[in-house]
């Protein structure tokens, strides 16, 4: 009798597997790790949307937690997310801005339309910041700590319930480690 | 209604058709035709980040573009291929290729497979010996004494 039970045993591995696969079918595939993760914000210098003399480069993220949000005035998702970034500013999160692939004029027309929450903007018009953060589209959030360090990251749209959910937590388990 | 039919089957093709104008890949200029060779395998081989089932040689998506562009001057910078998909794998993570490679990460992808064959393998030949054994097993004098019986038994009636 123990032995025909033991027959059983592949079974259930497979049953396992079956569980163990069928659980994958359900996961969001874009849903997945930054690569940059518990990594220095990568090298950049550019200048700012703002002003154009203005030079800015990796130090500009030290110092402070810093949230950072990558985002085109061709998005219109990064428009519906502008709400949210803006409750974050009111939070006292300090955010500050990628302009991807986009032209000044858009940029700025963008901002005066639906509000500046960002401290400055880094102005990326050809997308190599882009693609040193492995952003693939926008919107794409960057949590940098205080030392510059990329801990946290959120890809695509911040809905309204993230903002208190996720974002607001994890900027205050950085500001406190 | 045969007509109607055709009508459909054609715009099926014309939207057939479509997908491959639309995937417009720009043509780049190589001095080493190795080189080329070497483009066009790292493009088949590093997945779209945002398409998730194209490979960046396939996809019309501008990252693709973006990467299939960092490919290119990576190759005329001399770098070998090992050393172009780590840069594509520091940036996009190991979703980048197609065949991921074997780390602490992804040895359960590789392993479970071969773990099963060996544990199928294992499982039968447990199975196997214990049949045998059960097959060869000799008779105790009592049971020998019971066929015995049972066979004279036989015989004289």
């Amino acid at each position: 009798m123990k032995r025909r039970l033991l027959l059983l045993i592949p079974l259930l591995l497979f049953l396992a597997l079956g569980v163990f696969l069928y659980q994958g079918l359900a996961l969001d595939p874009s849903a997945r790790d930054s690569a940059l993760l518990a990594r220095e914000f990568p090298r950049f210098e550019l200048s700012t949307l703002e002003d154009p003399e203005r030079q800015v480069d990796e130090s500009l993220l030290k110092g402070e937690v810093t949230l950072v949000n990558v985002w085109g005035e061709w998005c219109p998702t990064c428009k519906q997310e502008m709400p949210q970034l803006l409750a974050l500013e009111e939070r006292g999160v300090r955010l500050v801005g990628v302009d991807y692939k986009d032209t000044r004029a858009k940029g700025m027309e963008f901002l005066e339309e639906f509000g500046n929450p960002f401290e400055v903007n880094i102005f990326d018009p050809e997308g190599t910041l882009g693609f040193e953060l492995g952003v693939y589209g926008a919107p794409e959030t960057f949590l940098v700590d205080a030392d510059g360090i990329i801990r946290y990251h959120h890809t695509g749209y911040i809905r309204p319930e993230d903002v208190e959910e996720t974002i607001v937590p994890e900027v205050e388990r950085w500001r406190n480690e | 209604m045969a007509q109607r039919m055709i009508r459909a089957l054609l715009a099926l093709c014309c939207l057939l058709l479509a997908g491959s104008v639309l995937a417009a890949i720009e043509v780049r200029e190589f001095e080493e035709p190795v080189l080329k060779e070497r483009y066009e395998s790292l493009n088949s081989a590093l997945r779209c980040p945002k398409c998730e089932n194209q490979a960046i040689g396939d996809s019309d998506s501008p990252i693709a573009g973006d990467m299939r562009e960092r490919v290119y001057q990576l190759l005329q910078d001399g770098r070998s291929d090992r050393e172009i998909q780590d840069y594509m794998i520091d940036r996009f993570g190991d979703y980048v290729l197609y065949n991921p490679r074997l780390s602490g990460r992804t040895w359960l992808l590789w392993g479970l497979p071969a773990g099963l064959v060996v544990l199928g393998a294992v499982i039968i030949g447990l199975l196997v010996r214990a049949r045998r054994r059960s097959a060869n097993r000799s008779l105790s004098p009592e049971e020998r004494e019971r066929i015995n019986a049972l066979i004279n038994r036989e015989r004289t009636e």
